[in-house]
């Protein structure tokens, strides 16, 4: 079977590599993932979590191996829009002069004219975005004046508003309560109900079972993939922490 | 003399009417892209293609072509040398700013010296708003009219870039050319900008507009509004005073901006000095007096 250019796959990375100068980031990596899940990639620090998803994002070009976005070429795939992602909280400017609807409005830019200017369906696009994530009464409100868990979702409506049917979230539980930690993650279960995948950077081990229907294990290469009960057993954790940071009996 | 009659006196003379003009399109032209300086931390780039500029400008006024395409030239060979000593030394990129935009700067302080010409050093150095001709309005007109079209047209974009470089990546932009795009209206704006108040003060019209707009808003398109206008404000206010006074234009000009930017911090209604300290004096009363009271 030739998974390179199987549309039937939202994402296909197969044998990537990475150096940034001499330091080996990613090694012969290869993911695959279908439509409609939601997948959770788990690793210590510096196991190249970032550089994977830079390498699906098209930021990097690997040493080797390739990238198919739906089984299209990946330059493509974002300009039609179908790639999103949510920032890391410490890659954001949160004092930068937009406000929440005008964030949520960038989503939508790659559906404009080249003045971006905002037509009646992106006005009605980006209010569908902002009801269904919960915020249509923050709208007018600087971005960073919302909390942590409404900062998230004022991303994940971008996304919403982009139409777009792969989301890479860096780290979205970084700095977010658990009342809305559990929000997200049920708007996520449903945006991958409704056919997206999504695939998500995270610590939180604990979490994943419930938010996940299949992780990732990633050491610079895809250690395990599978469903999350399997993937987070003792023995696989400790291939990747080298412990189990779930301080579980050994048993 | 009533005060109409007063300050109509300075425009029965042509000098003072150009000058006025050339102030005007180079304090909103330079007011706008400061927006966006202010934002993306670009103050210091901002410095240096300003000066690196230079060198450009004196070449192009050699061979005879246009200034707008030396300095252009000069602006990215100074955001090429910086990024490559940036990244293949360990110097950090203030360090390489630096380095390579004095170096720049002499280089072309050097090529007046040694050009037989009737350029003045010190009308680069520090402008020559009085001594404007009508080839230099007409530049000036055509490159900021140029200029400013660009910026306006594609705000939208350049703002994307500024707050989220990866999201215009993710949409199938290219950010990099967005960044090379804003830096060669940096240069183009440097030269318009170099008439009015000279290759040493246009950093701070390129700095001091966007700064003070940002103390006053939290919306992007109102500082697209406010820092021109406070910025022309400021040149015909700078003009007018060195007419009165009989003092230096261009340091009357970004005298006057640092003086409103100033006036903004202080009193600024949200993000001013004083109004910040006394909102904290009233939290800690009450939070006193409701310790007293239980």
């Amino acid at each position: 079977m030739n998974t390179q250019s199987n549309p039937e796959l939202a994402i296909s990375v197969t044998d990537a590599t990475v150096h940034y100068g001499q330091v080996l980031a990613l090694d012969h990596a290869s993911l695959h993932m279908g439509h409609g899940t939601v997948c959770g990639l788990v690793g210590m620090n510096g196991s190249g979590k970032s550089t994977l998803f830079k390498t699906i994002m098209g930021q990097i070009k690997p040493d080797t191996g390739s990238v198919k976005i739906s089984g299209t070429d990946p330059l493509q795939a974002r300009k039609n829009g179908k790639l999103a992602y949510v920032p890391q909280s410490e890659a954001v400017d949160w004092n930068f002069p937009i406000s929440v609807r005008d964030v949520v409005m960038t989503g939508r830019y790659g559906q404009m004219g080249w003045t971006r200017r905002a037509k009646k369906k992106d006005h009605a696009a980006v209010n569908e975005a902002l009801e269904r994530v919960e915020l249509t009464d923050y709208a007018d409100r600087q971005i960073g004046q919302l909390s942590g868990g409404q900062k998230k979702r004022a991303f994940v409506a971008r996304c919403i508003a982009q139409g777009a049917s792969i989301m890479l979230l860096d780290e979205p539980f970084a700095g977010v309560d658990k009342r809305s930690e559990a929000t997200i993650t049920k708007l996520l279960r449903e945006i991958a109900d409704d056919g997206a995948s999504v695939l998500i950077s995270t610590h939180d081990l604990q979490a994943l079972p419930d938010l996940a229907d299949e992780a990732v294990l990633l050491m610079r290469k895809v250690l395990k993939h599978g469903p999350p009960e399997e993937v987070l057993r003792a023995e696989n954790l400790a291939l990747a922490f080298g412990l189990d940071p779930m301080k579980r009996d050994a048993s | 003399m009533n005060l109409i009659e007063l300050l109509a006196e300075p425009l029965s003379y042509t000098f003072m009417i150009r000058a006025l003009s050339v102030t005007i399109i180079a304090s909103v032209l330079c007011a706008l892209l400061s927006c966006w300086l202010v934002l993306i931390g670009w103050s210091l780039m901002g410095d240096a293609v300003s000066h690196a500029v230079l060198p450009g400008v004196v070449l192009a006024y050699i061979v005879g072509a246009p200034f707008a395409l030396g300095a252009l030239i000069f602006g990215f060979l100074a955001v090429a040398l910086i990024g490559g000593v940036r990244d293949t030394t360990r110097l950090k990129e203030d360090a390489a700013i630096g380095i390579v935009f004095t170096t720049l700067f002499s280089f072309g302080l050097v090529l007046i010296s040694v050009t037989p010409s009737h350029i003045d050093l010190n009308h680069i150095i520090f402008g020559n708003l009085l001594g404007v001709s009508s080839t230099d309005l007409w530049q000036v007109l055509i490159l900021g009219a140029v200029t400013f079209s660009i910026l306006i047209l594609k705000r939208k974009d350049f703002t994307l870039y500024a707050f989220d470089q990866t999201h215009a990546h993710a949409l199938g932009m290219n950010p990099r050319l967005i960044g090379a795009a804003l830096l060669g209206l940096l240069a183009m704006t440097s030269v318009v900008a170099l008439q009015a108040v000279g290759v040493i003060l246009v950093v701070a019209m390129l700095i001091i507009p966007g700064a003070t707009a940002f103390l006053l808003t939290d919306k992007f398109s109102k500082m697209l509004i406010i820092a021109p206008v406070v910025a022309a404000c400021a040149g015909i206010l700078g003009v007018y005073v060195s007419y009165f006074l009989d003092a230096s234009t261009g340091g009357m000009v970004v005298l006057a901006q640092g003086l409103i930017f100033t006036v903004i911090y202080l009193f600024s209604p949200r993000q001013g000095l004083i109004a910040t300290r006394v909102a904290a004096r009233d939290r800690r009363k009450s939070l006193a007096s409701a310790h007293r009271a239980a």
